[in-house]
């Protein structure tokens, strides 16, 4: 028996910050202390807090102690887990309260949160599958193969109104339907997808829940393979997660090994394979065609619906694909019941949904919340605010595909259907914060600049289309645009929306559209009085010194340009044509004499 | 699409290269769909895909030159060009990019003196721009080969490239 648990997060946001040789000490601690056989280590999956990471949480007191340096490990042996006292200059305070937290439990991050999909990330060691199944892993897929028939599972899911966790929000259980109801070509082969190809930047929900909880995918992706009638499935996840590639590996691996992957599964006559496909860096491959295709070992490019994969897919089989998050919410469905899961959430969006919280925020993480939340609960409660007390001006749902949600919109319950409403869409969940110094049209810039280069180039409206859009914005980013080019990039946005192949042409204007719907006098200004008013623009820029100088010499020295001339205790002079507004003298002004305008 | 830019660096594979490429390449020859892990692969062994090495895969997967030059052109993690012993990634993820991820990568190139994509002369140093690799609670990042720097300014820079001069 082991009288401790010590969790350290292995998280790919904790285990950058070094949190394997903090497990490595952990282990050379104990043993020096002879507590191996007292403590147990786990490295777990994503806790969710990683703007104060890396994390260990030490059970049974539950003590939440963050920010944790390889140093620090042996107080916490000996003052911990040897005294029996609590470390409390490493425990969680509270950003805007300074209150020292002792439970993870207790903190406002994790008070309003509803965790479903991330419900075993950061509890159980994502590399043992024995853990998984005592949290009632598996649990679905046997009460699945012994007890229903893929037509009452189907009616399940249906019932839930769980839908696509990717973005579009298409019904989960239709899309099961109509692959189910699908006629197979001779061979009988129909393909169970698990898209983890997440590309939207700045998303990293679907990572976390393959990093904390494989199982959880691997187990619903079994269980849609018997409603449906597959017997191989293929998980396509992204080459630049090796850690949730080598997680998910092991995971299939284990099942393998305990019977719960391939032929005859449990002694049920049912089989199921699974494969994992590694992606290459390309955003198109989140579409569900070009997926496909690129599992096919294509060029990822789209194809034109209809035929729906439902019917034609992988291969040219019936396929369905659903996202991770998606597939993390079925194993619970199953156990718990639809009306259970339908009791969460809003109308017409059930359950919750997973966001990357992002940006100009306090406590970036992952937050797992019922859908229906306020923006203004995710932000202001859960994320704690914005940091360096700055003004909150505009959160980017939805990555390249989606838009923006204004300050004065901030109290929107987040659905599908209301951020539908307002020009934005739900999306994967990244969830970036911006404040008062973020330029939206320059944020508008980065974005085409994204979809841009992601182009497939296989249609026109969006190969030259975004190119076009992206010249327009550049112009106007640079002082050089006109108010009728903004008309006409309007139109164009249009244009692209109805005419582009695939989802990543049709969505590629959102993030202009959105930010000339809420925030068009930034536009005007770039335009007609050539400034840039969050000061981002550099083109619309210019630094200058006022009286406040002391002639300190400071900022000359540190110009990379020796743009900046005056002689010792007298006010300096920048050379406007030599300037390249690097903002370095700005940034080393101890006396606040630079301004940029 | 990204413009494709072909490396200087003539191409010195090792006969143990040829060889453990043959054995990876002759396992994927029934598999489905097996050009893209066959690229992955390759890569793994190189470094990057030079034209000799398509040429490789082409012949002993029964697929044109063009078709692996098509995929391989496709996806932004392979590379054509010879990478340099340290490789420098700048996540260029939104959470980095509003955190000030454009200024790391504009400084970087002036350091390093060499543009995004490219390797320097002596094979040093080479620097991508990355898509977003997930750790956005670090925001902006970057990484030399497997080492992570997050909550980067630009004047920690110096002093991290010191580390691998």
């Amino acid at each position: 028996m082991f009288r401790s648990t010590v969790l350290i997060c292995g998280g790919t946001g904790c285990h950058s910050n070094h949190s394997g040789e903090i497990y490595d000490e952990f282990v050379n601690q104990l043993a020096a202390n002879n507590l191996t056989n007292d403590v147990m280590l786990v490295k777990t999956g994503c806790f969710g807090l990683c703007a104060v990471g890396p994390v260990v949480i030490i059970y049974p007191e539950g003590a939440f102690y963050s920010t944790v340096k390889v140093d620090d490990v042996k107080e916490l042996v000996e003052e911990h887990l040897i005294k029996g006292r609590l470390v409390r200059r490493l425990l969680y305070r509270d950003h805007k309260t300074e209150e020292m937290t002792k439970a993870l439990s207790e903190t406002n991050f994790y008070k309003k949160q509803t965790r479903v999909a991330l419900r075993n990330c950061g509890v159980i060691n994502p590399e043992n599958i024995d853990e998984y199944i005592a949290y009632d892993g598996y649990q679905a897929l046997i009460k699945v193969l012994t007890e229903m028939q893929p037509q009452e599972v189907i009616d399940v899911i249906k019932a839930s109104g769980l839908r696509g966790r990717g973005g579009a929000g298409f019904p989960t259980g239709l899309k099961w339907q109509f692959c189910r109801n699908a006629k197979a070509d001779e061979t009988g082969i129909k393909y169970v997808c698990c898209n983890a190809d997440e590309g939207d930047p700045g998303a990293f929900m679907d990572r976390s829940i393959l990093e904390g909880d494989p199982h959880a995918v691997i187990e619903a992706m079994a269980i849609a393979a018997y409603a449906i009638g597959s017997c191989q499935g293929f998980i396509y996840i992204r080459a630049e997660y090796p850690i949730a590639v080598s997680r998910i590996r092991i995971a299939i691996d284990q099942a393998k090994e305990y019977g719960l992957l391939g032929k005859n599964i449990l002694g049920t006559g049912f089989d199921f394979d699974l494969e994992v496909r590694l992606g290459s860096g390309a955003f198109v491959c989140g579409e569900e065609t070009a997926l496909m295709t690129s599992i096919e070992g294509k060029r990822g490019e789209p194809r034109p619906r209809p035929p729906f994969p439902a019917n034609k897919g992988l291969f040219g089989k019936p396929t369905i694909l659903n996202n991770v998050e998606t597939y993390a919410n079925v194993a619970q469905i199953i156990l718990k019941g639809a009306d259970w899961f339908a009791s969460m959430g809003s109308e017409k969006s059930k359950g919750t949904k997973v966001f990357a919280l992002g940006g100009k925020i306090v406590n970036t993480g992952l937050v797992e919340i019922p859908m229906g939340t306020t923006l203004r609960t995710v932000i202001e409660d859960i994320g704690g605010g914005i940091p360096h007390g700055k003004k909150f001006k505009a959160a980017q749902t939805g990555g390249p595909s989606g838009g923006c949600i204004p300050a004065h919109l901030i109290d929107v319950p987040i659905d599908y259907e209301n951020l539908a409403a307002i020009g934005s869409i739900m999306g994967s969940g990244g969830l970036i914060v911006m404040d008062e110094d973020n330029c939206m049209v320059d944020i508008a810039k980065f974005f085409l600049e994204f979809t841009k280069d992601e182009s497939c180039g296989k249609c026109t409206p969006c190969r030259i289309g975004t190119t076009r859009l992206l010249e327009y914005l550049n112009k106007i980013t640079s002082g050089k645009a006109t108010l009728q080019d903004l008309d006409d990039m309007e139109k164009l946005c249009y244009y692209i929306k109805d005419n582009a192949l695939c989802g990543l042409g049709q969505t590629a204007p959102n993030p202009v559209l959105s930010t000339l719907r809420y925030f068009r006098d930034e536009y005007i200004a770039h335009i007609v009085d050539k400034k840039c008013p969050a000061g981002v623009c550099k083109a619309l820029l210019s630094f200058e010194i006022t009286d406040a100088c002391k002639g300190c010499t400071l900022c000359a020295r540190n110009c990379p340009v020796n743009a900046i001339s005056g002689a010792v205790r007298t006010k300096h002079v920048i050379d406007k044509s030599k300037c390249i507004k690097c903002g370095v003298c700005m940034d080393n002004c101890k006396f606040g004499a630079i301004v940029k305008k | 699409m990204a413009k494709i830019k072909l490396t200087k660096v003539p191409f010195a594979g090792t006969p143990e290269q040829a060889k453990q490429l043959e054995e990876r390449l002759e396992a994927l020859k029934s598999v489905p769909g097996g050009l893209m892990p066959a690229l992955q692969q390759a890569q793994d062994i190189y470094g990057y895909l030079p034209i000799e090495v398509q040429m490789k895969i082409a012949d002993t997967l029964n697929v044109s030159l063009e078709e692996v030059f098509g995929v391989a052109t496709f996806y932004s993690q392979f590379t054509l060009n010879y990478r340099g012993e340290y490789q420098v990634s700048v996540c260029l993820g939104t959470a980095c990019y509003v955190k000030g991820a454009g200024d790391i990568i504009n400084a970087l190139k002036q350091k390093i003196g060499i543009d995004s994509g490219e390797c320097t002369e002596d094979g040093k140093f080479s620097l991508v721009e990355t898509r977003c690799i997930g750790c956005c609670g670090l925001a902006p990042v970057m990484t030399i080969n497997s080492n992570v720097y997050g909550k980067l300014t630009t004047d920690q820079l110096d002093g991290i490239l010191k580390e691998y001069m």
